[in-house]
């Protein structure tokens, strides 16, 4: 058995192992970053070291101090967790160079599952269903119309050569199938300056299906069940759950012997998951296998009841697996939701900084957080912006649906935006009810799942203020208890709300035993209940959250939640005099750096480009004047607020 | 514990009306209130709002804190009083919490007459200054005013409590160590530009706030100079050349927010003499004080009931309650602080006469604050009472009261006349805030007793001539006397002159009496040392 674990990972899933370990009786190692010197996952272990700088390519992804850590804390084995060095043939050899056990599967199936073409060889060789398709050098019409009827339409017409959707063309009947490889061709000559066609069966609607296998060192191999993640954003799951809904017994045998099958071909040990794409004939084609722990592996472990985590260490000490296919029971059902700090709003930017309020649901049998942070952490901008893993268990779907979205309800963050409302519209959401589900689910809801809060604002704005003068009143204090209190006239109230920097007033008069926001006629009250306010409008009363932290007020209730900004014109006006406006938007890298010292620039013209999560912002002059210093340098990592260029003071 | 018990019925139809005859005048003072709060009109307000300036109740709301209670006082200042529309005097002052600090707030009001003092805003300005003094409030002046009324000069300029008295006062209350702090948001101009100028720290507006001594047009018909009011007095000469004025502020906003910034750092510790307890509210709704008091000073009803709807918890730890029963004396708390009450509960005999020094003289040793509930007819007359020596007992309870240092706070619930009003704290004893209800009257005596008194003297010199007075000549001679009494007695009158410091709803009343002790609270409790008393 591992005596020492070292984790070279950090957040929830390093917190994860660790649980998992030290109930084992392994003693456990964290390494960590110059940004998680006071990590969870730091104070969790019994040992730590630091490995480097906050950039992973300096600290989490070097390979050396990895090793050298392990080895100055004589840890026997390194568990990579997900991401960073997890799928990485290089890091794993040289753990076995150095006597180190690493918890994943061997050497070569690392490789052999890496190379997306020569991994489709390999299971086409073991039977495992591909998507069907032609990808021969014969261009011959004849043929690729054969190749099609072959297939089966609707076909996928692809350039050999292309990219971005140029010279792609999806053919429904094969009357269409001339016409479009005309056009098709056209298209990727005159982009790719080479017509080479590829075909390939037209998934119009499919579900990502993934199965979790496992492989011991003794050739014992099986499959714990399937995971549904085809709530997708950009390749990204955001919603998982186990089992798969509406999958037929005989569906999920298949998929799971073809998942067997797929991992000892490749002489698998440990954890891995066979990715699917599940059409809706209920055929499934292979997509791709990852030879790690999973992120949504929680799922799978509810319905279960075993812990994947310990399977790994019992088959990386070489122990056999702990159960056989036939003992494998499913109980009930699981979701999983990614809790993350980002911004659904603004393309989903990671939105960092701390985390001045994290109040999880209640923690219970059926209620489970996986977290690597704690209320007063910080989300850094060096990596995944992940604050948590909401998972619940139910006996049924719909019992387990409607748990997650009660505790998606008790989550309460403020300091930075979060997805949980992205996530409870997509859990409320008919067709996920009905688990109507594909990979283009979150594309094809768009609208539903976007809902625009901006009209929600003005009443959250009320709930702010009126939350504020219910605190007024608790005050002991005269000049308080009788909050906005005026002579002989209603009492008002009133709170400075900015919206880009520019100040808009909620003023609340009394009325009654309650209040107005005029010349709205309906009349507001609010109580203390609890940890929450009771929200009294008109004739309905509902629940809310209001967490005030520094500059900001967070309403939430179970319809949404709205971040406002109070307004300082001190802050303002500092802001704007120390740095003319030329600031972050928002955490992020410098790409370009347009200007030098000494340069005469004109207002509005473009400084310096910024990056955040794929998406660029241009720093513009916001005055004609000379640059006098530029604060960054092309790749430096900038955080909100920061100055990035200062230019003399406009003539 | 002492609970007074009420024992009214809301259902009962005297109740009803009186209710009802109350409301009626609270609608009114709303009205009226406003009213006043529009300032000049619509038209100047927009003429205001259009150069970028915020009104002086926005000023000062956004100066407070929020949520920060605002202690008006003299909001019915110069009400009716000149040929001129003067809302408010043309200057909002009272008290609240800037970053904790309770200060005072002196804000002119430029769409009135562009904030030129009148008598009356002279007046206004003095009293929040003395206010400020006696409670120990920082001043922060928001300043945009054309200096004094040139018209009126007389009535503003030479006296002893006139415009120079302002600037007598800073300095005093600076020398004092209570803070004195300047906003100068518009004009500034004259002997106005002293108040910036006697500060202990001020902030200007650029392109709105001006201090010179003679603006252009003097400056011109003296030395023939043509100089524009920037470049004579503006925010960037003041605060880069003269240093009149010590921080630039780019808009009123920013100097709000610059003048709450230097309140904050202030350092100023008040006095706390008192120490609140936790708050409970009474016991019995304050909005039924309506249907207790009425509006007909001459129906009777039991003080206690008033009491009851304005101390904490409706507890009332009764002084002497079986001896001079017609003044109720004893302990409470409202909003925490502890007070001595002292309300009239009928007409003032020698025995209540004693009590009220009695109570007072203990209140002064201990010093607990005193609250009067005034509302007095006079002391009893006739034969028997001054054989027995009311005049010398009610002697005593005016030199307890004139000389009691403890913080007094007066509201006049009912009726104010003659000697009663010396007794119970009237204006000239000093109360430290002093409020009015508005079904309340005050002159020397009952306008039909004036009138009576008048008639009775015709009647006797037309007797000495062997005359009568006919009962429609009685009528014709009384009516004009009654007429001047109730409408020089009328709150509205009286709150106009600054007699008082400002009238309230009756439902407010605690809440105001919690206010005025708490400002009170900032300054120290001197020892009391008495008179003489006349034995």
């Amino acid at each position: 058995m591992l005596q020492k674990l070292l984790i070279a990972n950090r957040g929830e899933i390093a917190c994860r192992i660790m649980r998992t370990a030290r109930q084992m009786g392994i003693r456990t190692v964290a390494v960590y970053s110059a940004a998680d010197a006071n990590a969870q996952h730091v104070k969790l272990a019994d040992e730590s070291v630091y490995i480097g700088p906050a950039p992973s390519s300096e600290s989490y992804l070097v390979i050396d101090k990895i090793i050298a850590a392990a080895q100055a804390t004589g840890a026997d084995a390194i568990h990579p967790g997900y991401g960073f060095l997890s799928e990485n043939e290089r890091f794993a050899e040289a753990c076995a160079k150095h006597g180190l056990i690493f918890v994943g599967p061997p050497i070569p199936a690392i490789a052999a599952m890496g190379s997306k073409s020569a991994a489709k060889a390999i299971m086409s060789d073991a039977e495992v269903p591909l998507v069907p398709g032609y990808h021969g050098d014969d261009q011959d019409l004849d043929t690729l119309r054969a190749e099609a009827e072959k297939i089966g339409f609707p076909v996928l017409l692809k350039a050999a050569y292309g990219g971005g959707g140029k010279g792609m063309r999806v053919v429904n009947h094969s009357g269409e199938f001339t016409e479009a490889l005309q056009s098709a061709k056209r298209e990727a000559q005159a982009a790719f300056s080479n017509d080479k066609m590829l075909l390939e069966k037209y998934l119009g609607n499919p579900r990502h299906v993934e199965i979790q296998v496992f492989c011991d060192q003794h050739g014992n191999a099986v499959y714990l069940s399937e995971r549904d993640c085809s709530v997708q954003r950009r390749h990204q799951k955001v919603i998982e759950e186990a089992p798969a809904p509406s999958i037929s017994e005989f569906t999920r045998k298949a998929m799971g012997e073809a998942a067997v099958r797929a991992a000892q071909a490749i002489n698998y040990e440990g954890a891995g998951t066979v990715e699917f794409l599940l059409d809706t004939n209920s055929k499934f084609y292979f997509m791709e296998m990852n030879t790690r722990l999973q992120v949504e592996h929680p799922v799978t472990e509810l319905i279960t009841g075993q812990d994947l985590v310990q399977w790994q260490l019992l088959v990386a000490s070489g122990e056999p697996l702990p159960l056989a296919q036939e003992q494998i029971q499913l109980n009930g059902h699981a979701f999983e939701a990614r809790i993350y700090a980002e911004d659904p709003a603004h393309e989903f930017l990671p939105s960092t900084g701390p985390l001045t309020v994290l109040r999880t649901p209640e923690l219970s049998a059926h209620v489970r957080i996986d977290s690597g942070v704690i209320e007063g952490d910080e989300v850094s901008a060096y990596y995944d912006p992940m604050i948590a893993k909401l998972i619940v268990w139910g006996s049924n779907r719909t019992g387990a649906l409607r748990r997650l979205v009660t505790a998606l309800n008790d989550f309460r963050v403020a300091g930075v935006r979060t997805n949980v409302d992205f996530l409870r519209s997509i859990a409320n959401h008919p067709q996920f009810q009905r688990a109507e589900l594909s990979t283009r689910f979150i594309e094809r809801h768009e609208q539903d799942l976007f809902a625009d809060t901006s009209a929600l604002e003005d009443d959250y704005a009320t709930m702010a203020a009126l939350a504020e003068l219910v605190q007024s009143q608790q005050s002991q204090q005269a000049w308080f208890a009788n909050p906005g209190l005026q002579l002989n006239q209603p009492a008002q109230f009133t709170l400075t709300l900015q919206h880009d920097g520019q100040p808009y007033s909620v003023t609340l008069t009394a009325h009654g035993d309650g209040w107005q926001r005029l010349p709205d006629q309906r009349v507001w009250r609010a109580s203390w209940q609890h940890d929450r306010f009771r929200i009294h409008c008109n004739e309905r009363s509902f629940f809310a959250h209001v967490l005030a932290a520094a500059g900001d007020i967070t309403v939430m209730t179970e319809v949404a939640s709205i971040r406002l900004q109070r307004y300082d014109v001190l802050l303002e006006l500092q802001h704007e005099q120390a740095t003319g406006g030329m600031v972050a938007p928002m955490n992020g890298t410098v790409v370009a750096v347009l200007v030098a010292n000494g340069d005469e620039v004109a207002e509005g013209q473009p400084l310096l480009v910024m990056e955040a999560m794929k998406m660029e912002y241009t720093i513009r002059a916001s005055h004609a004047g000379t640059v006098e210093q530029i604060f960054y340098e092309s790749g430096e990592l900038v955080s909100d607020g920061a100055e990035l260029v200062r230019l003399s003071a406009s003539a | 514990m002492t609970l007074i018990t009420s024992t009214i019925n809301a259902k009962d139809p005297t109740f009803q009306a009186n209710h009802e005859a109350m409301q009626k005048v609270v609608d009114d003072l709303y009205a009226k209130v406003a009213q006043i709060k529009q300032g000049g009109g619509a038209k100047y307000q927009e003429r205001h709002l259009a150069r970028g300036k915020l009104l002086p109740r926005q000023r000062i709301e956004k100066l407070l804190d929020p949520g920060s209670a605002f202690l008006e006082v003299g909001q019915f200042a110069a009400w009716d009083c000149y040929d001129d529309y003067v809302p408010a005097a043309g200057v909002v002052a009272g008290i609240g919490t800037v970053e904790g600090v309770q200060c005072m707030i002196v804000a002119n009001d430029a769409t009135v007459k562009g904030g030129t003092y009148y008598p009356l805003t002279v007046k206004k300005h003095l009293r929040a200054q003395e206010i400020a003094e006696r409670c120990q409030l920082p001043c922060i002046y928001l300043v945009d005013s054309g200096g004094a009324n040139l018209p009126q000069q007389d009535e503003v300029f030479p006296d002893r409590d006139h415009f120079g008295r302002i600037f007598f006062n800073q300095a005093n209350m600076s020398a004092k160590g209570i803070p004195q702090i300047a906003v100068v948001m518009g004009l500034c101009t004259a002997g106005g530009a002293y108040v910036p100028a006697m500060a202990d720290e001020s902030i200007i507006v650029k392109e709105q706030g001006t201090i010179f001594l003679a603006g252009p047009p003097l400056v011109k018909a003296a030395t023939g100079e043509e100089v524009s009011a920037e470049e004579l007095g503006g925010a960037d000469v003041h605060t880069k050349i003269s240093g009149v004025a010590d921080h630039y502020a780019l808009n009123d906003d920013h100097a709000l927010a610059l003048a709450r910034r230097a309140v904050s750092r202030l350092n100023y510790q008040p006095a706390l003499p008192l120490t609140p307890t936790a708050v409970k509210p009474p016991r019995y709704p304050a909005s039924e004080l309506y249907g207790i008091v009425g509006t007909d000073l001459r129906k009777p009803y039991d003080v206690r009931e008033v009491i009851a709807r304005i101390v904490d918890d409706s507890d009332l730890d009764e002084f002497k309650q079986n001896y001079g029963a017609t003044l109720v004396t004893g302990f409470a708390r409202i909003h925490g602080y502890p007070v001595g009450i002292v309300a009239n509960n009928g007409i003032l005999f020698s025995e209540s006469a004693q009590k009220g020094a009695h109570f007072i003289e203990l209140c002064a040793q201990r010093k607990i604050p005193l609250v009067f509930l005034q509302n007095i007819t006079g002391f009893m007359v006739g034969k028997k009472y001054e054989a027995e020596g009311i005049a010398k007992h009610g002697a005593k309870m005016v030199t307890a009261v004139s000389c009691a240092q403890v913080p007094k706070f007066t509201v006049l619930i009912g009726g104010s006349y003659g000697a009663g009003n010396y007794g119970m704290c009237g204006r000239a004893y000093d109360p430290t805030l002093m409020f009015m209800w508005p079904n309340a009257r005050i002159s020397v005596m009952g306008g039909e007793q004036a009138a009576g008194v008048m008639a009775q003297v015709s009647k006797d010199n037309l007797a000495r001539q062997g005359q009568s007075m006919s009962a429609e000549q009685e009528r014709a001679l009384k009516q004009p006397i009654v007429d001047q009494y109730e409408q020089q007695g009328h709150p509205y009158y009286a709150s106009a002159r600054l007699w008082d410091d400002g009238i309230i709803d009756p439902a407010q009343t605690r809440a105001v009496l919690g206010l005025s002790l708490a400002a009170a609270n900032n300054a120290p409790i001197a020892d009391t040392r008495f008179g003489v008393f006349r034995m």
